[in-house]
């Protein structure tokens, strides 16, 4: 029971960082109708970026966590004045193309920059340490603070879609851009802002994530695959899909990781593969075929 | 203009409709087309002509209702397979292949037609067959002259014209023209209208054409059918449409205007 | 009437030629027989290369052509049906580590293990595009790199079948087939063997793109809603398209594995899948030769920068980005491009 227990929390853990990642990748592509191949890599240079600021700066977590992401942000917004916005309204591969010679170049600067070992970052000084719950569980302290941390990205999307002006301007241009446009709704902030905003996303989980796993250049590899799952099992475009879809990962991670470790790895895929042949568009997602 | 011994109905909707979310784009439209008339949709924009064509032709699925096309159930087809069964269909904004040759593009019909698409092994550019079909279709729309252009620099009436071609180029029974003149002059119009008459003369067509150019459509339909707000107002011929109380009132404007003369 | 209609017609020709860029179609004669002699020229000093080039473009032209063959497969879903996949390296990989095995395990003669290594690679493509190509552009891009690091991932880890990531080696080729005794050991031999075989692939590739099946296929990546409506399952033409450009994949991965002597993860991995998309859009996707033309710059780049830097995928990314966004339609293309609109 105990280790059923620790296997869903693992799950939720997992699944709610995941979310954070994978939830940014599916806003941009609901408003802007493109995938960021560079999504991961964004998550990655959050992560060291982390590292940078807490180890050699001597910044505490919590500056980290406010000034990490928007650094990734402004990167963000460099990137989409100077490179996608030649590509926009050309067809739909070319900004995968851009994105994906994005990935090429930010993997590579990582690498350039923090060298191919590994760094490691400690939790902050509140949130070190196990802690004892029900169940005779023992559990590290600063994943319960993932979970929470998860949650409020969770209720602060949910309140950003569906009660802010901001929120509803960004689902207007996913629906329709052209319509958008007529409304006077200034749609090149949109679409800046939404990549901008999706990127900090990315660099929130990426900062979050830092004490918690092993920083290394290919973290930005793995996530993003994870994140293709995610979206992929949740259905591309939709916001509670992503959810559905980081849970289901989290949990084939925590039940998997925990009791049949040796094909642990090939299962996200099979799980993938399943969706796609029962329903091709993820469980909640929108029709997305020709 | 209609032989009447042919009442044999060669589509029949019944109950059809689709609904966005909570709007209803079309909703509980009954009808029966009869081989070889020509039947004009009207209606004001917004009306659900388009998403009518759409729901024929397989682009969307119904929300609801049946469409039966020579006596075969096609509700719910995927569109390749309703093109393959003989209805074909023109769309309102041009959508033809912008970078092929004007000739290519309805050699690629053709060759659809003919499943030689599985051909791996010859040179399109020597498939002799498919080429002398190609050529006699734009032979017949007065586009031989652009054959060897490419569609993307034609001129827009052009460019129409090709999109017909392409719609005819699959030998298709039941022909779905969506707004066929939109954005043309009065010459280029004309000899769409003359195309339809002509080919009706000669082929085995069956018409259905939403339009806005009341000209074309009192000078083409045999029957009319309006529709207003996704449902179907009135279906009758012109003369029963020209007096009809509620057409006038869903036409508000200049288009009562033209609607008494 | 009929003098009205035909002048009518002779005005419209007229108007379309004077608007600015009007392409025809068919080349001109002239054209045509400058492109046969420099094809000649070229193919004359491809087969002399061993005897006028210094040794080491031997191993330089080797892994131009099997790259060449590569990215002119990637170029069929590209650039003919308008799909872009970031997984074909699966392809690849899979035809190299089926050499590899079938050399290690068996000395098969090579055309044998090539043969075996086009149907290995087909059947991963039937497999993985069944489920890649019923969803749209987005998801296509996006599963193909997912189902390309599955590929990976299996490679990696299944130490006891792939060796994991120590790769497969310590094979030879000693035999090609067909009762030629060929010295496969000698680059100079090895090269001449690849010069060939990719030859007549490129010209079975080409016959393909130039078919009523290639018609099709250029009419779906321009339009496919338009050929949907022409009564053609589109699905089933781009998993076709994916299957055979999978298979020509696999028979260039068969050819590197006796030229690396290694079948390696690596060769499964996101980072190879995008070396024949960046030799395409180097070269140019509009035009069948261009993806060999990216290979030769795509070569000779990386020979060049890795001389100076370590960081070559850096560069790699940079030049993508750049020919994406002002070089769109590739050298070859821009170059073709260029010489079209001046007729």
């Amino acid at each position: 029971m105990g280790s059923l227990g620790l296997a869903l929390l693992d799950s939720l853990d997992i699944g709610l960082l995941l979310f954070i990642i994978a939830v940014g990748l599916n806003i941009v592509f609901g408003v802007l109708n493109v995938i960021n191949f560079a999504h991961g890599a964004l998550y990655m240079l959050g992560a060291y970026l982390a590292f940078s600021c807490i180890n050699g700066l001597g910044m505490p977590f919590w500056l980290t966590l406010l000034v990490a992401p928007l650094g990734v942000a402004v990167l963000a917004v460099l990137v989409d004045r100077l490179m996608l916005r030649f590509v926009y309204q050309r067809e739909v591969t070319d900004s995968l193309l851009l994105t994906f010679a994005l990935l090429l170049i930010l993997n590579e600067s990582v690498r350039m920059i923090w060298g191919t070992g590994i760094h490691v970052v400690e939790p902050p000084e509140l949130l070190r340490g196990t802690v004892n719950l029900p169940g005779g569980i023992r559990y590290p302290l600063y994943s319960l603070f993932v979970i929470l941390a998860g949650g409020i990205v969770l209720f602060g999307l949910w309140f950003l879609f569906n009660k802010t002006r901001a929120g509803k301007i960004m689902r207007a241009a996913a629906l329709d851009r052209d319509m958008a446009q007529v409304l006077c709704i200034n749609t090149r902030l949109v679409i800046t802002g939404v990549f901008a905003f999706g990127a900090w996303l990315a660099a929130v989980g990426g900062v979050v994530a830092a004490p918690m796993r092993a920083i290394d250049p290919g973290m930005g590899d793995k996530i993003i695959i994870e994140s293709f799952i995610v979206v992929v099992i949740g259905g591309l475009g939709s916001f509670p899909g992503a959810l559905l879809g980081a849970i289901v990962l989290g949990l084939i991670h925590g039940l998997g990781g925990r009791f049949l470790p040796e094909i642990n790895l090939m299962l996200p895929f099979v799980g993938m593969a399943i969706v796609l042949l029962l329903k091709p568009h993820g469980l909640l997602g929108r029709r997305a075929s020709l | 203009m209609m032989h009447t011994q042919e009442k044999d109905i060669i589509l029949q909707v019944s109950g059809i409709g689709k609904r966005f979310g909570g709007v209803a784009a079309v909703s509980n439209v009954d009808l029966d087309v009869y081989r070889h008339e020509t039947l004009a949709i009207i209606g004001p924009n917004g009306a659900g002509k388009t998403t009518f064509y759409n729901l024929l032709s397989g682009r969307m699925q119904p929300s609801s209702g049946r469409i039966v096309y020579e006596g075969r159930d096609i509700t719910g087809m995927p569109p390749h397979e309703i093109s393959r069964l003989g209805i074909s269909r023109s769309f309102q904004i041009n959508n033809i292949f912008e970078e092929m040759t004007v000739r290519e593009n309805v050699e690629v019909a053709v060759t659809a037609l003919r499943g030689e698409g599985r051909r791996w092994n010859n040179l399109a550019s020597r498939n002799r067959s498919v080429q002398a079909d190609a050529d006699e279709l734009l032979e017949r729309l007065s586009l031989s002259e652009l054959a060897h252009q490419r569609a993307g620099v034609i001129s827009y009436g052009d460019k129409r014209l090709v999109e017909i071609a392409v719609v005819l180029a699959t030998q298709p029974k039941l022909v779905l023209l969506d707004e066929p003149t939109a954005g043309m002059t009065p010459d280029e119009t004309q000899r769409v209208v003359n195309l339809v008459k002509s080919l009706r003369e000669s082929g085995d067509y069956t018409f259905l054409i939403t339009e806005h150019d009341m000209n074309v459509v009192f000078g083409l339909a045999d029957r009319i059918l309006v529709m207003h707000r996704g449902q179907k107002l009135v279906l009758g011929t012109p003369e029963e449409v020209r007096a009809h109380p509620e057409v006038r009132r869903a036409y508000l404007g200049t288009a009562d205007e033209e609607m008494t003369t | 009437m009929v003098s009205h209609e035909k002048t009518m017609n002779a005005n419209r020709a007229e108007q379309a030629t004077g608007s600015a860029q009007v392409r025809q179609a068919g080349a001109s004669p002239n054209m045509t027989r400058g492109a046969w002699v420099v094809g000649a020229l070229v193919l004359i000093l491809l087969v002399a290369l061993p005897w006028v080039a210094p040794y080491f473009y031997i191993f330089i032209a080797t892994e131009v052509l099997i790259l060449g063959l590569l990215a002119a497969s990637f170029n069929l879903i590209f650039g003919y049906t308008g799909m872009l996949s970031f997984g074909h390296a699966a392809f690849f990989g899979i035809g190299s580590y089926a050499v590899a095995m079938l050399l290690q395990a068996y000395q098969w003669p090579l055309l044998a293990c090539l043969l075996a290594a086009v149907v290995v690679a087909t059947v991963l493509a039937l497999v993985i595009g069944f489920f890649c190509v019923r969803l749209n552009e987005v998801y296509f891009a996006m599963l193909t790199l997912a189902f390309g690091m599955m590929v990976f991932s299996i490679a990696h880890q299944w130490r006891s079948v792939t060796n994991g990531s120590d790769g497969i080696a310590g094979f030879s080729v000693t035999s090609f087939g067909l009762g030629l005794d060929l010295q496969l050991g000698n680059p100079s031999v090895y090269y001449h063997v690849v010069l060939v075989i990719v030859l007549l692939a490129a010209a079975l590739l080409y016959l393909i793109c130039r078919s009523s099946f290639g018609l099709i296929l250029r009419a779906i990546r321009q339009n496919p809603e338009r050929v949907a409506f022409c009564g053609i399952n589109v699905r089933a033409y781009r998993l076709a398209s994916f299957t055979v450009a999978g298979a020509f994949a696999g028979l260039a991965g068969g050819l590197m594995a006796p030229f690396l002597r290694i079948a390696s993860p690596e060769l499964l991995h996101w980072s190879m899948s995008a070396e024949p998309v960046l030799m395409t859009i180097l070269g140019g996707s509009g035009y069948f030769l261009g993806p060999f033309v990216g290979a030769g710059m795509f070569v000779l780049l990386e020979a060049w920068i890795t001389s100076m830097t370590q960081a070559w995928m850096l560069v790699l990314g940079i030049i993508l980005a750049f020919m994406v966004m002002f070089f769109r339609r590739g050298l070859l293309g821009t170059v073709l491009d260029w010489i079209q609109e001046r007729k």
